[in-house]
């Protein structure tokens, strides 16, 4: 560890070093830049340009906030708020559930960080609408858990087509998402600082609360966006799992592209990017050092 | 002893939540009946089937296609931004980090829609090209995040070394830069492949009628049942990647040994 230290310290960082580098990297990498610079523009930012534009006009391209306004609507309103609350409770389901995970990974004699990563990846190669599917599978009124407890003779459960089912699948797709930032953040806090501590006399929980949840809150944050984003905008998971009741914010937008219902369409997903931007730009208030490295 | 079983227990139970549909999926595949909730004895039928299936095969041959393209190119696209990105001044550097964010931070269904209605505008057929082009778009951030923090490790002196000892830039990047920062760009390449795999939102607004992913055809069939053949075929896909991953585990045991030692 000692070693490791002395050996940053003379290794890039310093700032004449870092210059040095620099300068000679400016004149010869800046170009390769530009296919990336080309491409965002192109495919990142004309696109969202694309949609604010289909979101504030008409089919006669006359300017219009109807589009947007259409969100007050009472079913869409309610399918807002629906989202948001199950969203809001699969986030703390998952942060819940992976901390501890987090916690006792970065613990384990196991240091091969990669392996880790790879089997919290690896479900991703069975098809994520099929993972979703067997969930069907397992919550049904015939499933393998009402199984189980009408061998037992205990009453059945009814979780399938209700809300709960769907946290339930938003905390199963989306939990890697938040394991992964905060292990990232786990494994970079250095163990002089928590051994410093504790040679100060805290005692464990102290040491948690004053030294490793406050350093570890970039990788939390990144979390917190990373699950409640994707739960927030679903479409695919209410279906599957909610029956064609439950109707989340995502399958009325969805709903409204298929009926070619663009330019409303658009309007909404105006209104989503509002709380995606406020989740943005919390995330980069914490993302101190701006290189975005806590997101994986 | 008793917090350390608490802990493995705990672990064990989580995994156990991520990978029960998987064993539930790979259990149906040798299920000899066409319901999904119904046993009806074990079979190879569908395995069989599998390879017969024109659609399938060719959903999994874009599938494939598609993945193995857009994170090849962008991985070549993502490298040399993060090269570029790591040598810039501060703002320039936070600006294109900040841009770099968006597909990563943004809903699936908005980055599929926006790029979706820009094909459109352009009048630009939907299709094989489009769905590559959106697959690229969100793979390149993975590609960038995953090379970024090897970049920073690296010792800027061996590349000028490299350059004062004769060798053309290109040379030095090839023999010097590359091999430290292999590592990230191969992490970066697995991960875009198999996000590219795994989607299926942004796929679905770009895609044209005519091409279909695994990810849309199943789509398709989740109303009216999903055909056997699919969960033979993801449990091959499984088993591979994951006796893939044995592998490279393995081979990367054997070779940390030595170098732990000197």
């Amino acid at each position: 560890m000692k070693i490791r230290n002395v050996l940053n310290t003379i290794t890039p960082k310093t700032p004449s070093q870092k210059n040095g580098a620099g300068s000679l990297g400016i004149r010869n990498t800046k170009w390769l830049s530009f296919p990336y610079i080309l491409w965002m523009v192109g495919f990142i930012i004309i696109p969202l340009i694309v949609i604010l534009y289909y979101g504030l006009t008409t089919n006669d391209k006359l300017l219009t906030l109807d589009n947007i306004k259409s969100i007050l609507d009472p079913i869409n309103l309610r399918s807002l708020r629906l989202a948001l609350e199950l969203s809001f409770v699969s986030t703390v389901i998952c942060l819940l559930l992976a901390y501890p995970l987090a916690m006792i990974l970065n613990k384990s004699k196991m240091k091969s960080n990669s392996f880790i990563v790879m089997i919290i990846i690896l479900p991703m190669w069975m098809n994520f609408l099929l993972r979703t599917i067997a969930w069907q599978n397992i919550l049904e009124r015939t499933g393998i858990i009402n199984t189980v407890l009408k061998f037992f003779n205990l009453p059945m459960l009814n979780i399938i087509n209700t809300p709960s089912a769907i946290i339930l699948g938003m905390v199963y797709n989306f939990l890697p998402f938040m394991v992964l930032p905060i292990y990232n953040v786990l494994i970079k806090i250095d163990k002089d600082i928590i051994n410093a501590a504790r040679d100060l006399g805290a005692n464990s929980i102290q040491t948690f609360l004053k030294i490793i949840l406050p350093l570890s809150l970039p990788g939390v944050i990144s979390g917190i966006t990373m699950v409640f984003v994707p739960s927030l905008t679903t479409f695919v998971i209410s279906n599957i799992l909610g029956g064609s009741k439950i109707v989340l914010i995502g399958n009325v937008i969805e709903q409204q592209f298929r009926i070619g219902n663009w330019h409303a369409g658009s309007g909404l997903s105006l209104v989503l990017m509002i709380f995606i931007l406020i989740s943005m730009a919390i995330l980069s208030k914490y993302d101190k050092e701006g290189e975005g490295g806590s997101i994986w | 002893m008793v917090k350390k079983f608490i802990e493995r227990f705990y672990v064990g139970l989580i995994l156990f939540f991520l990978y029960a549909p998987i064993i539930i999926l790979i259990i149906l595949s040798f299920n000899s009946s066409k319901s999904r909730s119904k046993w009806g004895g074990f079979t190879l039928h569908w395995y069989k089937e599998l390879f017969k299936n024109q659609s399938i095969m060719n959903a999994l041959y874009t599938t494939l296609i598609i993945a193995f393209l857009s994170a090849l190119i962008a991985t070549i696209i993502g490298t040399a931004a993060a090269i570029a990105i790591n040598s810039m001044k501060k703002t320039p550097r936070t600006i294109m980090i900040a841009i770099t964010n968006i597909p990563m931070l943004n809903a699936d269904i908005v980055t599929g829609i926006s790029l979706m209605l820009l094909f459109v505008a352009m009048r630009y057929t939907l299709g094989f090209t489009s769905v590559l082009i959106s697959h690229i778009t969100f793979n390149i951030p993975y590609v960038i995040l995953s090379v970024m923090p090897k970049l920073k490790q690296l010792n800027p002196h061996t590349f000028e070394a490299a350059l004062d000892l004769g060798a053309s830039p290109v040379y030095a990047f090839f023999k010097v830069i590359l091999p430290d920062i292999f590592p990230g760009v191969l992490t970066g390449f697995f991960l875009a492949f198999t996000m590219s795999l795994d989607d299926f939102v942004i796929t679905h607004f770009t895609k044209g009628p005519e091409i279909n992913t695994l990810s849309t055809k199943i789509y398709t069939e989740v109303r009216k049942g999903i055909k056997p053949e699919i969960y033979a075929l993801s449990t091959l896909m499984f088993i591979a990647v994951l006796l893939l991953l044995v592998l490279i585990n393995r081979r990367n045991a054997d070779k940390r040994e030595p170098i732990k030692k000197v």
